[in-house]
């Protein structure tokens, strides 16, 4: 294996991120409400839950947008 | 048994509002102004001799077969050249043209050898037309005036030029050729290549390719349009030579890109003679690429495996069984599996290799036969954000024009496509145009063939640094908003104002200004304006964009930056203009129609609406999961987690089509039953537990969509080699899971397509039978499909404007990794090339090869064809390097067709925000002298070869 691969939480994150990117430049009434639904619609439970599991434990290196949009994120029904 | 037969109508058809009525023959017969004698005949019924002309190329005039006499006028001019006129009455049978004719061809037949294979075969118009003409003599004799050929005492004749069979598909026999030139229009109007030319005067002219050159040393790129044009035996398919003409043909669509070309499958028996490209194919209108008509050898290749075979382990050699065994064990495993790790343990994967309806089948063996969502297909890999985008934008997944529409383009705008290589005949379409006069501007990191070719030259090529396509696309847009070169009525009509103008300040930003971009993208500023000018200002502009838009980090952003382009400047909504992505395999489009994503039912409904998934649910029978299931990454993380065990896999090769291979691997190797379905042993078998034989688009019925949302017909032609078509063992396996599927024939799969998709909902066999083809939506609002989209107002209300800010990469270059790679692929090859390495098309690329710029090459000691290290920060692999200028220092480029070159070892696990399509085109790289193949290489070699094993053993009771 390399080393500059990340493991599946850090790649979690980075994909979070890379998706706050982009509404951090649209319209502001716009972004965290598009975070949250680009995430519910794209991203299967498992994803989610991950997510939230790292949210929980602090959220570390998550943009803060992400974090707001958690609000809005639906929660995975437990499996 | 039957043959299609197209008819000839000697010159190509005219379009012109104003109509002539002439009389020929007797028979009164109205055409298009501008139409010639010879096609005004043959449209009244009438055949008029010749020799030089066909109606896929401009007369030229030169056999004097087709004279006719003119009531009034004098002499007997030449009907292919002679344009029809109103009122004029026409001869073409009179004792006069009789005899002249006659001495025409016995002047003809003189040169032609007595014994041309060709002819006796049937393959020879002369033969037909000395016939036609009634010739009973030849006072010339038969030998002394054929210079070309061996005299008959053995010695040569000063003239004498050899055959040529340097192409592996066809051959030249100088000797047959009667210097009609039908080739050499054929491959300068038709393919747009200019290969070949007429040399000498009188009875030492011959065609010759290139600079007096075999054909395969030539620029020919094995179209084969000049073998189909040879009147004679001198062009002729070696396949012909071999098995001689064909007895019946069927139409069908070729199985390689996304142009979707149709073809006549000439056959003998069960064998392919030859493949015709078929006139009334809308995709492709009669002409084809060197894969479509040549390269079809693999579905007979003898590394087809034509038994399913099972094993335990995937160290352990295959063991052959029978289907009902295979089927059994599948179904036992995927349950097994479901009842210990859950439902979503197990998921499918579609292929765009496969028809719609064996798409269709797969996502609904994922979605009613395994209870979830968790289904993916190749275009992840490649489309994913054209999917997104335009969707986002327009309201629909999907490219907006026909092909035909690029006749009536001004300004064409290509980018991250190289369509001479990628989709070749769409390549001699847009060609053609150009020479016309259409302007062209390429946005792309090399300098693809398409910007300087034979008569035509890109008015601007914007050479960006690969990765910086949404600051160079938004900067065309910041010149024609700050320009005011935007089309003001278009939008307020058809799009959002308020959107606009947030689009609009946005753009405006200093920036995105050209002269800020400049520093990012290295693309002069001058260039930008000038582009931006041209696009905004030239009349009908089209933009087209391939793989180096979608296969970015911001891939999904560039697809919408694009899309921003076209809606500012009203180039959507009528034919000439359009957004249209250029789909790489040949059901890419349709794979993504029958819901193959995770989130998607068929039709791009998301899997979240209720409506949708109570029409399924009702014909089902089941409940449905609302939630999106796992994409292929997410499969293979969640394998490695430890919570993902099976998976099926149609037609496709993930470990070699996906980014970071090692990645895939180690998902795979983690799974505890791989199902790959396919024609090969493929790269991903070596980790698979079940192998099913797949079967060729020869063998299946079905239909294709290709790159114009263009549903073709895929007739099957043989029998299976393997048993059955791919949709029949989904079918089973279906079965052996306890679903009642009773399909009988795939058009029974269209139809249940057709109630329960709305774009749909028009199509059937009959419609395509009636229609040759249609392209979607087609329903009660367009019964006979819709060639443009978005006509009278976009799919989804008004169109949305979008801000597309740039965003680095992180894939950044730095002292350890200061070259950027870039990947794409060559005319010859095809995606991974498991097919086209199974024929003759490897004489045109054994191998993958680096493209580096001297400059980088010199500072690194590299010489051409040296092997070299492609080191990047997820692996290393060599292969040989070729020295050129097409790249600009500091980029590096190769194809990734050969798995021993593993190209994805070295790509990175970025992609792109929206939808993950691996970031394929930006990978930060040293390049550096070596000695051969790198480790990795050799132990996936020693690997390969040791999970082909099949083992002859007994099935054990
Ligand atoms: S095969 Fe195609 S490219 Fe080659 S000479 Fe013939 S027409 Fe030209
Ligand atoms: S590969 Fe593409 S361009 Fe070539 S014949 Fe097939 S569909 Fe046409
Ligand atoms: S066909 Fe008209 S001159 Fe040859």
């Amino acid at each position: 294996m390399s080393h500059d691969e990340k493991s599946g939480e850090e790649r979690l994150v980075y994909m979070a991120n890379q998706i706050a990117m982009f509404f951090a430049s649209q319209p502001e009434n716009e972004q965290v409400d598009g975070i949250a639904d680009h995430i519910n619609k794209f991203w299967e439970p498992r994803m989610r839950r991950h997510l939230f599991e790292i949210i929980e434990r602090g959220g570390d290196g998550l943009s803060p947008m992400v974090l707001e949009a958690a609000a809005s994120i639906r929660r995975p029904q437990a499996a | 048994m039957c043959f299609v037969n197209e008819i000839d109508y000697g010159t190509p058809a005219v379009k012109s509002d104003k109509t002539v009525t002439l009389t020929i023959d007797g028979r009164s017969v109205t055409v298009p102004e501008g139409t010639s004698i010879m096609r005004a005949a043959r449209e009244a019924g009438i055949a008029v001799p010749k020799l030089c002309a066909n109606d896929m190329v401009k007369a030229f005039g030169s056999c004097r077969l087709c004279l006719v006499e003119i009531e009034g006028r004098g002499g007997t001019p030449a009907s292919c050249t002679t344009p029809a006129a109103d009122g004029i009455t026409v001869s073409t049978q009179t004792e006069r043209l009789g005899a002249i004719r006659r001495g025409v061809m016995e002047l003809y037949m003189s040169d032609h050898p007595a014994d041309c294979p060709a002819c006796a075969q049937g393959d020879c118009e002369m033969a037909a037309m000395a016939e036609a003409v009634g010739l009973a003599q030849n006072r010339y004799g038969q030998e002394g005036a054929n210079h070309l050929a061996p005299a008959p005492a053995g010695a040569h004749e000063v003239n004498f030029k050899e055959l040529d069979i340097s192409n592996p598909y066809f051959a030249y026999d100088p000797a047959k050729c009667i210097v009609c030139s039908l080739c050499v229009r054929a491959c300068e109007e038709q393919q747009g290549t200019f290969a070949l030319t007429v040399e000498g005067r009188g009875f030492e002219s011959r065609i010759t390719a290139g600079m007096d050159e075999p054909f395969l040393q030539s620029e020919c790129v094995s179209c084969g349009a000049c073998v189909q044009a040879c009147p004679t035996g001198a062009l002729q398919e070696k396949s012909v030579i071999e098995m001689g003409m064909p007895d019946h043909s069927t139409v069908t669509t070729c199985a390689y890109c996304g142009v979707g070309c149709s073809f006549k499958a000439e056959m003998k028996g069960e064998e392919v003679v030859r493949m015709v490209p078929y006139k009334d194919g809308k995709a492709n209108r009669g002409h084809s690429c060197v894969k479509g008509r040549f390269a079809y050898g693999y579905a007979t290749h003898k590394d087809r495996i034509l038994n399913p075979m099972i094993r335990q382990r995937i160290s352990d050699p295959w063991r052959e069984v029978t289907w009902e065994e295979a089927y059994s064990h599948v179904a036992s495993e995927f349950r097994r599996i479901q009842h210990q790790y859950g439902r979503g343990a197990v998921g499918g994967i579609t292929s765009s290799r496969c028809t719609n309806e064996e798409t269709y089948l797969v996502q609904k063996l994922v979605r009613q036969g395994f209870g979830n969502n968790n289904v993916d297909t190749c275009a992840r890999v490649c489309h994913s954000p054209t999917g997104y985008g335009l969707k986002t934008t327009f309201g629909t997944s999907a490219g907006t024009q026909d092909f035909d529409s690029v006749e009536q383009s001004d300004v064409v705008l290509v980018i991250g496509a190289n369509p001479t290589d990628g989709h070749p005949v769409f390549a001699s379409r847009l060609k053609k145009r150009l020479r016309q006069g259409a302007k062209l501007i390429v946005i792309d990191p090399r300098r693809i063939d398409l910007v300087r070719t034979p008569h035509v030259e890109a008015s601007y090529h914007l050479p960006l640094r690969p990765g910086t396509n949404v600051a160079v696309l938004t900067a065309l847009a910041h010149v024609i908003v700050s320009e005011g070169l935007f089309d003001e009525a278009f939008v307020r009509e058809r799009c959002d104002w308020d959107e606009f103008q947030d689009w609009a300040s946005f753009v405006l930003q200093p920036e995105n200004s050209p002269e800020a971009v400049e520093k990012a993208s290295g693309v002069p500023a001058d260039l930008i304006r000038g582009a931006a000018r041209l696009y905004a200002t030239g009349g009908n502009g089209a933009i087209y964009y391939g793989l180096g838009v979608t296969e970015h980090s911001q891939g999904s952003t560039t697809v919408m930056a694009i899309a921003n382009l076209a809606m500012a400047t009203g180039n959507i909504g009528r034919p000439g203009v359009g957004v249209n992505p250029l789909r790489g395999q040949n059901n890419v489009q349709g794979s993504c129609d029958m819901g193959s994503f995770p989130h998607e039912m068929p039709g791009y409904r998301h899997i979240s609406e209720d409506a949708t998934r109570a029409i399924y649910e009702s014909l089902w029978g089941v409940k449905l999961d609302d939630e999106p299931g796992l994409r292929i990454p997410n499969m293979l993380d969640a394998a490695v987690e430890g919570s993902f065990k099976a998976l099926y896999i149609q037609g496709e090769d993930i470990l070699q089509s996906d980014p970071n291979t090692r990645h895939v691997a180690a998902g795979l190797e983690a799974m505890e039953c791989v199902v790959v379905h396919d024609l090969f042993l493929n790269e991903t078998a070596n980790y698979a537990h079940v192998f099913l034989p797949g079967s060729t688009f020869l063998e299946k019925d079905g239909t294709f969509t290709n790159a114009e949302r263009r549903i073709n017909r895929v007739r099957k032609v043989m029998e299976p080699k393997n048993g059955y078509a791919d949709w029949e063992v989904t079918q089973k396996l279906a079965q052996a899971l306890g679903k009642d599927w009773t399909y009988t024939h795939p058009s029974e799969i269209m139809d249940e397509i057709a109630a329960t998709t709305p774009s749909f909902a028009g199509v059937t066999y009959a419609l395509l039978e009636q229609e040759g083809s249609v392209q979607w939506p087609c329903n009660e609002k367009a019964p006979r499909g819709t060639p443009v989209m978005h006509m009278g107002g976009f799919v989804r209300g008004k169109g949305k404007f979008v801000r597309t800010a740039y965003v680095a990469t992180d894939e950044k270059v730095g002292p350890r990794f200061p070259l950027l790679l870039t990947t794409g692929r060559i005319l010859s090859q095809y995606n991974v090339g498991a097919q086209t390495r199974r024929t003759e098309n490897v004489v045109w690329h054994e191998e993958d090869l680096l493209e580096i710029h001297p400059f980088d090459a010199e500072n690194r000691g590299i010489r051409d064809r040296d092997w070299v290290k492609l080191k990047s920060r997820a692996g290393e692999t060599s292969l040989r390097a070729t020295i050129t200028e097409r790249v600009a220092p500091g980029v590096v480029y190769t194809t990734f067709h050969h798995p021993e070159t593993q190209a994805n070892v070295v790509t990175t696990e970025y992609s792109d925000w929206a939808t993950n399509c691996p970031e394929y085109k930006v990978t930060a790289v040293e390049v550096s002298p070596s000695n051969g193949p790198t480790g990795w290489q050799e132990d996936y070699e020693a690997l390969s070869q040791r999970s082909r094993r099949i083992g002859h053993v007994e099935a054990a009771e």
